[in-house]
């Protein structure tokens, strides 16, 4: 299979040359304000059967690359909860755009 | 769960298929081991599958393994007896036939 493959998901880059020796992320701060809001609007999306992480998961690792390694974690979340509810019929993209 | 179909030991194919580019998709078999021979170490038990979980479907328990892989031959990097321990679902893996076992 060739090196760069765009249509591969985000999650599956092991053994991608491109990725060696980038810094492990120790990050495990706390989530800030905008990280919690999400989490909530996550959890009350989950509460009210509109949505579940294993779909959050799915539409995280949809975010093209160069998108994903712009975006924050809490972004990203953000971002897969836009186009999962758009998904579902539930908001309009221009909505949320 | 379904009773494993294979054993710790067992030489296995993971399947050379490729899911995602005939539409949307969630897999967690890697790409880099799409068509490669393994090993079956162990077998970790029955998990609703996570193809199906992604997109809201009913997920019947997949029976998931330890396979492990030589490194060298995957990416071209690191010496004999270096591997790659992976957990793969069996609707991945093919049972390599016994007399290619047995070269």
């Amino acid at each position: 299979m060739s090196e760069i493959d765009p249509q591969h998901a985000i999650h599956d880059i092991g053994g991608l040359s491109r990725f060696r020796c980038t810094p492990v992320e120790r990050d495990e701060a706390p989530p800030d304000g905008f990280g919690k809001r999400v989490d909530a609007l996550r959890q009350v999306l989950a509460a009210k059967k509109l949505m579940t992480v294993d779909e959050l998961r799915r539409c995280i690792e949809a975010i093209p690359e160069p998108e994903y390694f712009a975006l924050t974690y809490y972004e990203r979340w953000l971002t897969s909860i836009g186009t999962l509810m758009v998904e579902k019929g539930i908001v309009k993209a221009e909505d949320i755009a | 769960m379904s009773v494993p179909l294979l054993a710790p030991g067992d030489r296995v194919l993971v399947k050379d298929d490729w899911p995602e580019f005939r539409g949307p998709a969630h897999i967690r078999t890697p790409h880099y081991l799409r068509g490669k021979p393994g090993r079956v170490v162990r077998v970790l038990g029955g998990f609703a599958n996570p193809e199906d979980l992604a997109f809201a479907r009913p997920a019947p328990k997949r029976v998931l393994y330890h396979v492990v892989f030589e490194r060298p031959p995957l990416w071209h990097e690191g010496e004999a007896g270096d591997d790659v321990l992976v957990e793969i679902f069996e609707h991945w893996l093919q049972p390599v036939p016994a007399e290619r076992q047995a070269a």
